[in-house]
This record gives structure tokens, sequence and C-alpha cells, in this order.
């Protein structure tokens, strides 16, 4: 009974934070045109959110790839058939892994700056302040970042998927001896532009949820140094549940 | 005054910038205010005292149009606060200026964008005036010299002092000091308290200021009011306050520990609590 009562509770709290997220979403799009009216704050958070993630994302990215190259290269040699090891990589990353790995990381680096100093911009008083100032910190402070999140983000899967198919033709051309002819062609052969076009929506949509979660969270965090804590906290585990969610949704419709 | 007719209306507003009429305010079930009244007089420093938890910072909250009072009117300037649309508040906001405990200062920017900050959200003026304007308010506040520092490397002093030129850099009516001397050494205290009655005296600016530190208040205020359990208890000169019949408001003016204000939290009685453990 009691158990029962706690689910619906829970689920009932659930829903009440997506409705809230959703009227905070309301309020930043709303936001959108004055923001766009003033360009210089958007790219300084694109840069906050995007150039300083690079070198993490690259990073990874090499490694990613190199480790499917590794893989890959396994399994397809069982097959006979390590000719195809540009295009199922390729495609593997384009259309999965690119766009999900580089939202989970972009949660952890990007996401997490942003929900802990919109945090503390609530904890030291600098939101109310701009409000006392008349200046709505929704406009001011998290429509630029919003923006930002939702624009670097693809730029990012992007930028991972070609350091990761560098990785992957690293390990699969330069060390274990695939054809680097084959390699090449079969990839450019078989990768058709829907297929970027599918990390480029994921890249998007995951941009928006990851940095619409980071922002709400920062931007309702309690006052205190446990409070900013916890919406750091809470950024990272929805964010990366949320991304997950959303990937298997999206594939469904894409495919 | 509160109960003037109509006609004299315009008299009432040009003299009182804040009223407040029977204001009752509660807060996750905690009685903050039940019947708070209290008026501004325009052009003087007027103080909100009290001991801690008595609402004065939510008296701020309710003034600048943060929360609504539950009953009772909140008028600024004639106008009921809880009534106006957004854009009206920010309007309002505009012509206000408030200096917080922290300072609240914006901490991605230097100290002269902090200062700035106002200017370039709310007019469109050339880069010389704003850079004018910004220096001229530094200057008043002596820290010109400081305008390339960043907030994280200023005093609690100098942090308070540039909230203060911002504060003033749209030339605001109305003044909020919320608890402007706490934590603050006597130099740094001596320097907000001659800047505040500088900005009154020579600016005519109306000053609201809460504060419980109860000697520098009595060098710097006007009028005070004293609030306690959700009214105000006493108002006044503040050297004539402590002079008061009032228990409560000696007790709270010369720093007594126990008294109306008790030192004790409630608490069941000591001896059952103690002994309900050995039983």
């Amino acid at each position: 009974m009691s158990l029962a009562r706690e689910l619906l509770n829970s689920t009932t709290q659930v829903i009440a934070k997506m409705g809230a997220v959703m009227l905070f979403l309301g309020r930043i799009l709303g936001q959108v045109p004055a923001s766009l009216a003033r360009p210089g704050l958007i790219v300084a958070q694109i840069h906050n959110a995007g150039a300083l993630s690079l070198v993490i994302i690259m990073t990874c990215g090499l490694f990613v790839g190199m480790v499917l190259g590794l893989q890959g290269y396994d399994l397809l040699q069982r097959f006979g058939s390590e000719s195809a090891l540009g295009t199922g990589t390729a495609l593997a990353l384009l259309r999965e892994l690119g766009p999900v790995v580089t939202a989970l990381l972009f949660a952890g680096r990007a996401g997490t700056a942003l929900a802990s100093e919109i945090g503390l911009m609530r904890a030291t008083d600098q939101l109310v302040a701009m409000e006392m100032m008349a200046v709505d910190s929704v406009r001011r402070v998290v429509a630029p970042r919003f923006l930002g999140g939702l624009i670097a983000m693809p730029l990012l899967t992007m930028i991972f998927v070609a350091i990761a198919i560098f990785g992957v033709q690293l390990v699969g051309v330069q060390q274990l001896g695939v054809d680097r002819g084959t390699f090449w062609s079969q990839m450019q052969g078989s990768v058709k532009m829907s297929d970027v076009t599918e990390g480029w929506i994921k890249g998007c949509v995951f941009g928006a949820a990851c940095t619409l979660v980071a922002v709400y969270e920062g931007y309702t965090a309690a006052p205190t140094a446990e409070g900013v804590g916890q919406a750091t906290t809470r950024t990272v585990v929805i964010s990366a549940v949320l991304t997950l969610a959303l990937d298997y949704i999206l594939t469904a419709l894409l495919l | 005054m509160a109960s003037a007719p109509s006609s004299t209306r315009t008299e009432t507003l040009s003299q009182h910038v804040v009223e407040v009429r029977d204001v009752a305010y509660s807060i996750g079930g905690r009685t903050i205010f039940s019947g708070l009244t209290l008026n501004i007089e325009r052009g003087r420093v007027t103080a909100i005292m009290g001991p801690s938890g008595t609402g004065k910072t939510t008296l701020l909250k309710l003034i600048t149009g943060q929360i609504r009072p539950d009953r009772g009117q909140v008028l600024v300037e004639g106008r009921d606060v809880a009534r106006l649309s957004r854009r009206e508040l920010y309007a309002l906001r505009q012509r206000m200026g408030m200096l917080f405990q922290n300072g609240a200062l914006l901490t991605d920017l230097d100290v002269f964008e902090n200062v700035a900050f106002p200017l370039r959200e709310h007019t469109k003026l050339p880069e010389p005036l704003i850079s004018h304007i910004v220096l001229t308010k530094l200057q008043s506040v002596g820290l010109r010299g400081a305008w390339a520092l960043m907030p994280a490397e200023l005093s609690g002093g100098m942090a308070r002092r540039v909230a203060l030129a911002r504060a003033m850099a749209m030339d605001p009516d109305m003044l909020i000091y919320d608890e402007p001397f706490a934590g603050l050494d006597p130099i740094s205290m001596g320097v907000i308290l001659r800047l505040l009655r500088q900005m009154n005296d020579a600016l005519g600016i109306t000053s609201i200021l809460v504060s419980h530190d109860v000697e520098e208040i009595t060098t710097v205020a006007d009028t005070s009011y004293i609030l306690a359990d959700g009214k105000v208890v006493a108002h006044g000169n503040p050297q004539d306050l402590k002079k008061s019949d009032s228990e409560l408001v000696r007790q709270f003016m010369n720093g007594i520990a126990d008294g109306p204000v008790a030192f004790h939290y409630p608490a069941p009685d000591l001896r059952e609590q103690l002994l309900a453990d050995v039983d």
C-alpha cells in the first residue's frame, strides 16, 4: 500500500517537474527574439559551452574511434569482411555513438558548468539583483546560454564524429592493415546524406534537452552550497537518462 | 494620513514615497506580518529595525514587488505594487536602487562593467557618455581607481561601495539598503555611513535602511521603525527610542540578552526533557 502510494507520489512529482520544465522552456523561447538582438552574449556562450568543451570532446572522440577500430576489425575479420570497417564504424558513429557520447560528455562538461554557474548566481543574489535593476534574468542570463548550448552541441557532435573516424582509420588502416582505398571508398559509397542528417538532428535535440535541463536546474537551485551541488548532480543524471531515452525515440522515428 | 480623503491625495503622495497599509504576509504556515502599517517619507533616511527573523528583508521584498502581501496594500509613489504588470513593475524598479547585503555584483563582469550594467541594459547611450557616468559614480564612492578589478578581487566593503555606485547609476529616486553594515570593519562602515548620508542630502534621494546595528542607525537615520511580532512596535527618532517606555524597544536599542524577546527558543521544560531520557 505504502509502496503504491510512494510510486504514485513520485510519478506525480516527475510529471509536475516535466510541466515546470516545459513552462520554463516557454519563457526562454519567449525571450529568444530579444536575445538574438544581442548576438555578442550568444557568441560568448557558444565559446563557453562549445570551444571550452573541444579538448575533452576531441580526446574522447579519438579514443572511441580507436576502440571501434580494434573491436570492429576483430569482429569483421571473423567473416572475412575487414573492408567494411570504414562503412560500419562511420554509420555507427554518425547515427548513434557520435550524438550520444557527445551529449553525455557535453552534460558532464558544459551542463554542470551552466547549472553551477546559474545556481551560484542565484545563491549570491545576482539574479535577484538583476530583477531589481529591472532586467529580466531569463532574457539576460538563461536565453543566451540556452541558445549557446543549442548551437554548440551539433557542432561538437560533428567534430567528435570526424575525430573518431580518424581514430578508426589510425588503428584499422595504419596499424592493422586494412586497405586504405577500400576503407575510404566503401565509406564514401555507402554513407548517405540522410545518415549525416540523422546525427545532426540528434545533436540538435540532445543539445536542446541537455542545455534546458542544465539551465532549469541551475535557475531553480536552492540558494545554498548544498542546493547548487544537488542541482549539478541532477543535471548530469537527468541529462544522461533523457539523452538515452530520446535516442531511442528519435531512432525509431528516423529509421 | 492613511485615511486622508482623495482630494488631498496628491499631497499625500508628495510626502510619502512608500505606504504600507495593514499588510499581512505568511509563508510556509509562519506568520511574518499581521497588520503592518508604516510610511516612508520622501527625502529622508528611514531605518527598519528589529530582531532577526522579524521579516525586515521580507518587507523590502514587498516594497520592491518581489512578493505579494496576503492582505493589505503596499503603495509606492501611490501605486499598489502588487497590482502592477511586469512592465510597470520594471519601470518602477528603474527608479529604485537596491544595495544587497553582499553587494550581489555580477561575478563575470569587472567593476566598470558592473556599474555600466543598468545603463547598457536600459539606455542606448554612446560609449563615451556611459564611461563618463560610470567613472563619476565610481569617483563618488572613491573607487575610480578600481575600475578594472573583478568582483572576486574586492574586499567586502569595496564590493558594497561598487554595488552602491551601480545602484546609483540610473539616478534613482529611492535607495534601499539591505543590512549595509553587516560584517564590515569599522572603517568601511564609516565610509558607507558617510556615503549614505551624502547621497541622501546631496541628491535628495529617499533612503530605506534595513539593519540591526543600533549605533550606526542612531547616527544616520532620521526616523526608525522597530518591527516585532509582525507589527511596528515603535517608531520615531532613534535617540528618543532609546529612552522608550516599552521594555521591548529598550531591550533592542540597548542590546539586552533577555527580556520580552526571550533568550530561549520555545522549548519544553528542561527538567522534563532531561529526565525523559533516564526513564
